[in-house]
């Protein structure tokens, strides 16, 4: 036990005791958050997911701006109960070009990783705009005001470079077209041909119903996207992840 | 307590030999059980990390000797659920859908499964008691007016594909014009036959109007709703001479509607629920009361 007595040469003397608790929590660190910047091993790869439209994008930002991660995560957990309910687990590689990720942790509403597609676009004005009309046990509070809150897109070419310094691929020529993807998407009678070339399987709809392209649209074309870009019938899980 | 350590201290103890204003520390050892419990951590922390996955590596991590990972455990989960209802579940795909009301073992099965599959899917629409949300347009399940038929083939064709969706493309589809945005009718013709739809519902009208109206109708109207307003499942055109109303049967509701049109979308929910969901599901919107 003799080992354990000279413990007291490290406790007595401050200086020393600093620097080798300095030199473990190193240690600790670089085993822990080393292997993150090999990010092709730490994420799997997927098929299928490709970084936000402009419009999405920007009801991206409008999600992070109300709150909506306080009641409602996304992160579908590999348990039977969630994947009954929600579809297929979450995979890290759906929220690869999320900065920051939406995961959470506290559900005062339902997960909304995979909500993409669930429900009818005028379902999500209904609800957004008062969601007792629709669902009258509901808590959540009313956000109609996003349909007057005209949008057009000024700055979404700037956000997009911020992605980009970050690691989201978009390409100088989604860039240049950033405005312009911006408003097509909303807008069916647009030519979206290029919006769809760019961003795979991109959904183009007159989201709120109404001509003006404002925070509702943005807002349903984010929620309409989500969970929706892996096709699972293809993808073939890695049991040891 | 206090007294029994100061008894044994005075007894054993020395102190640490620092003296502050007089105060002096006693140098009592950590308590044996504490030390075997900190030691038995290290041990069970030592052995943990080789049975699960723990350390991170170059090109991955340590595996762990045990095995199943959450991934593989999930599956190993739902694969056991579904192995356990397996024969039922295939009795119930393999079964004549007309004839699953009557059978009285499918339909025990079909409904108590179909509850709970409504209940995450469809209640957010149709309400949790399948009642519907009167004036936004979404469908009363309840009750015995079906817009795109109500027997069980109908029903079961509707949750797989859905409706107006662009998803699935054999959504069931229709459109029905914006008469007064488009320009198709003159708002003074919009006028007539909104009272011409409130006569045929037994609505207070303005007789005159609704004689004019009764042309635009037939002109514009009857194709989907039929001469006589009754509707058509073809189309999922709603009858206009009963009180059920998808969006509202009043006066200024009716002026919207025909100006503008209406388009309700479903989704289709074969790509989220499997066969044997979508006909529990369909046999528990059957069973509500307007099952054909």
């Amino acid at each position: 036990m003799s080992i354990f007595k000279k413990h007291k040469i490290i406790e007595t003397n401050a200086s020393l005791l600093l620097v080798l608790s300095f030199i473990v929590v190193t240690i600790g660190g670089i085993v822990e958050i080393a292997p993150l910047f090999y990010i092709q091993n730490t994420i799997e790869k997927v098929e299928g997911v490709r970084p936000y439209t402009p419009l999405e994008l920007a009801g991206r930002d409008i999600y992070i701006r109300e709150g909506c991660y306080v009641c409602h995560s996304q992160m579908i957990r590999p348990m039977r109960d969630e994947v009954e309910r929600y579809g297929h687990y979450s995979l890290a590689a759906e929220s690869m070009y999320d900065h920051p990720f939406q995961w959470g942790s506290k559900r005062t509403g339902p997960d909304l990783a995979r909500v993409g597609g669930r429900y009818s676009d005028a379902w999500h004005v209904d609800h957004l705009s008062n969601p007792q009309a629709v669902v009258p046990e509901s808590v959540m509070p009313k956000y109609a005001f996003l349909s007057n809150a005209e949008i057009d897109g000024r700055y979404i070419e700037d956000i997009m470079k911020v992605h980009r310094m970050v690691g989201v691929p978009y390409t100088t020529e989604m860039l240049d077209a950033a405005v312009a993807d911006f408003k097509a998407q909303a807008d069916p009678e647009a030519d979206t041909a290029g919006l769809e070339e760019r961003y795979k399987k991109v959904n183009i709809a007159n989201f709120d119903g109404n001509p003006a392209l404002t925070e509702m649209d943005a807002l349903i074309s984010y929620l309409q996207v989500l969970g929706t870009m892996v096709d699972f019938s293809t993808f073939i899980p890695d049991p040891k992840r | 307590m206090c007294a029994k350590q100061v008894k044994k201290a005075e007894k054993e103890v020395q102190t640490t030999g620092h003296s502050w204003d007089g105060i002096e520390e006693y140098d009592n050892p950590m308590p044996r059980w504490w030390v075997w419990v900190f030691y038995a951590c290290i041990v069970w922390g030592i052995g943990y990390s080789i049975a699960y996955p723990a350390w991170p590596l170059i090109h991955g991590a340590t595996q762990g000797l045990l095995g199943p990972t959450l991934r593989t455990e999930v599956v190993a989960e739902i694969a056991r659920f579904d192995e356990a209802n397996a024969p039922i579940k295939a009795k119930l795909n393999a079964a004549d859908l007309a004839s699953i009301p009557g059978n009285d073992e499918l339909k025990t099965y079909a409904i108590s499964a179909g509850a709970s599959v409504f209940k995450n899917n469809c209640a957010q629409c149709h309400g949790s008691g399948a009642a519907g949300v009167q004036g936004k347009g979404y469908p009363n399940l309840l009750d015995n007016d079906w817009l795109w038929g109500g027997d069980m083939e109908a029903i079961h064709t509707t949750i797989a594909h859905g409706i107006r969706n662009t998803t699935d493309g054999d959504a069931r589809y229709s459109q029905m014009p914006s008469f007064g945005k488009d320009g198709i009718l003159e708002k003074a013709q919009i006028d007539d036959v909104v009272e011409h739809v409130l006569q045929i519902s037994g609505q207070d009208h303005d007789a005159a109007m609704a004689e004019a109206g009764a042309t635009v109708f037939a002109e514009n109207c009857a194709a989907c709703h039929g001469d006589a307003g009754m509707g058509n499942r073809d189309f999922g055109a709603p009858n206009l001479t009963d009180a059920i109303w998808l969006y509202g049967g009043d006066r200024k509701t009716l002026v919207q509607t025909v100006t503008y049109s209406r388009f309700g979308v479903m989704p289709a929910w074969n790509v989220r629920l499997s066969e044997d969901e979508i006909r529990s599901v369909a046999t528990y919107v059957h069973s509500l009361g307007g099952g054909e």
